[in-house]
């Protein structure tokens, strides 16, 4: 077993640090029934990190990330207004906007292939694997940027959350009477959802949309239906994430998959037996009070 | 007497999607009072509440509440939504929600010290809900629940209280504690507006009337109000469809009891 080498550290490492902001943000997301927003936003940012990329022609600098974040939050805003002026459904207001926006991102990859570094397998599934192979050099050590983008992510994020813990928390459980003692629902909305912009945005490169989706909603599902406290619910799905990700690296190393797809794989069936389990459990809990009355 | 006016409706109209729900409402209502809302399902009574508290702008007309703007006394306000507004299966216990009653004071920001703490606790201590602190909420039961929300809105510490039907769906236990409480409050020199829907409780719990059916049919003292012609002019058709009914039961009844006798 070599799998315990520098790149499963790197690797799994910069899948947490992705991990980990994107449990923050999803307790909220799902408590707030909002998963298919998180999945609206997640491909929705593809023209704005277009855009961006082609003008400031790198990766994850400011103003891309900037760009990218002002599309997330365009496609927040554009969905709401077909939702409430046009009087769509949200679904079908959601169905509407991603896709297109997520469209208009692939032709223009397209169109900039030649000269670009940017694909739609990049996008779509990442490429986690070259992670330990793109490196900066921070104090002389030499660390993979996906790791740096990620500190700086979580540490984003965590330190978000834990000033607006009450804001969100007060938003989402009862927006009518947070709107009556005077506080803006429509703020914290979209700090929130400029929050998920963001994580999707700076996770893209090395997990791609399919897995930052599976992180935002996966473990905080897994975490509710474990809980009825919060604070359990967002550590719970930090746990989840963890395992998630180092028995899909093990399990990608093992069968040569995509590591990606492994820890998607992983978190489903996390999902699956937590699931299945809590249904068992139930039946038994039946069974034994029935013959507790029946004696 | 002439008290200082706590509520002041100037014109009000509210609509959504064009139908008007609550059409040129204006009335002032004096502070320290017992206020009951009443009209048939659909009148405007929620609407009337949440524009009273900003939560829904109006069409025309303005609210000034202690005289003044509602965002200057806000603070002085507090709001109990309808029980089913919210999520129930929301992670939290019936302490957190209590706690969501501070921020209206102390802001988002401030942390909750063990003052807080005691004072949550106080406020569930008068719904008589101090064992079910720790419980989580989708495991109280409808009238638990609605005990709650009203804790939470106790721990504002508010002047004027505005309850969206806060005995619904409440045991008759539960409702006489619910209005013993409601009384101190306003022995206390506290407001309260209820949107209430029991006609028949309206004589016994309310000292003052807002009767609406998308007009404002009528503000005053109980006494004065309650009378049968208001009460159809509020309940339109419906009511004396209610009364018949009473009517035919009763005869239906006293048939009943004479053919026993023979």
């Amino acid at each position: 077993m070599d799998f315990l080498d520098l790149n499963f550290v790197w690797i799994s490492l910069s899948a947490l640090l992705i991990a980990i902001p994107c449990s923050l943000v999803g307790v909220f997301l799902v408590l707030r029934k909002m998963a298919m927003l998180g999945d609206a936003i997640s491909h929705a940012v593809l023209p704005g990190i277009v855009i961006a990329y082609y003008f400031s022609d790198s990766y994850q600098s400011i103003p891309m990330l900037l760009g990218a974040a002002s599309v997330g939050l365009l496609c927040t805003y554009l969905i709401e207004t077909f939702n409430k002026v046009g009087r769509l459904q949200e679904d079908a207001s959601i169905g509407v906007t991603y896709t297109w926006l997520f469209a208009l991102g692939v032709v223009m990859i397209s169109f900039m292939n030649d000269n670009v570094d940017l694909d739609q397998d990049c996008v779509l599934y990442g490429e986690i694997a070259y992670v330990p192979l793109d490196t900066l050099s921070i104090f002389g050590a030499l660390i993979p940027r996906a790791v740096v983008n990620g500190s700086f992510l979580t540490t984003l994020i965590a330190l978000l959350l834990i000033v607006g813990f009450k804001g969100f928390k007060l938003t989402t459980f009862d927006p009518v009477y947070a709107t009556a003692i005077g506080i803006s629902i429509t703020f914290w909305h979209y700090l929130l959802m400029g929050m998920v912009s963001t994580v999707t945005i700076l996770s893209f490169e090395s997990i791609g949309a399919i897995l930052v989706l599976a992180f935002l909603v996966i473990p905080p599902a897994i975490a509710y239906l474990l809980t009825n406290r919060l604070m359990s619910m967002i550590y719970l799905s930090m746990v989840f994430s963890l395992v998630a990700v180092i028995l899909g690296y093990i399990l990608a190393y093992k069968i040569n998959s995509s590591i990606s797809g492994a820890i998607a794989s992983i978190l489903a069936l996390e999902f699956l037996v937590v699931f299945i389990g809590l249904q068992i459990f139930k039946i038994l809990r039946r069974r034994a009070t029935k013959v507790s009355y029946s004696n | 007497m002439e008290k200082e006016s706590i509520i002041e409706a100037h014109d009000l109209t509210v609509s959504y999607d064009k139908k008007p729900v609550l059409w040129d409402v204006d009335f002032k209502l004096p502070a320290g009072l017992l206020t009951g809302v009443i009209g048939p399902n659909g009148a405007g009574k929620s609407t009337l509440l949440k524009t009273l508290m900003g939560i829904l702008k109006p069409d025309s007309g303005y609210v000034k509440l202690f005289g003044n703007k509602l965002d200057e006394v806000r603070k002085k306000v507090s709001y109990v939504p309808q029980r089913e507004s919210v999520d129930w299966d929301f992670p939290a216990s019936a302490l957190d929600v209590v706690l969501m009653g501070l921020y209206a004071q102390k802001g988002l920001f401030k942390r909750i010290n063990k003052a807080d703490r005691e004072w949550a606790m106080y406020c569930l201590e008068q719904l008589g809900m101090q064992d079910y602190k720790n419980r989580q909420i989708s495991q109280l039961s409808g009238g638990q629940q609605q005990r709650v929300f009203l804790a939470r809105s106790l721990a504002q510490n508010a002047s004027l209280y505005l309850m969206d039907e806060p005995f619904a769906g409440v045991d008759a236990t539960t409702e006489k504690s619910i209005i013993d409480l409601l009384q101190k409050m306003k022995n206390d020199g506290k407001s309260i507006v209820v949107v209430h829907h029991d006609l028949q409780s309206v004589n016994e719990y309310f000292d003052w009337l807002l009767m609406v059916n998308t007009r404002l049919v009528a503000s005053g003292p109980t006494s004065e109000v309650f009378t049968q012609e208001l009460l159809e002019e509020t309940y339109g058709g419906k009511l004396s469809i209610l009364s018949q009914m009473a009517h035919i039961l009763k005869n239906l009844e006293i048939g009943r009891k004479e053919h026993e006798k023979i």
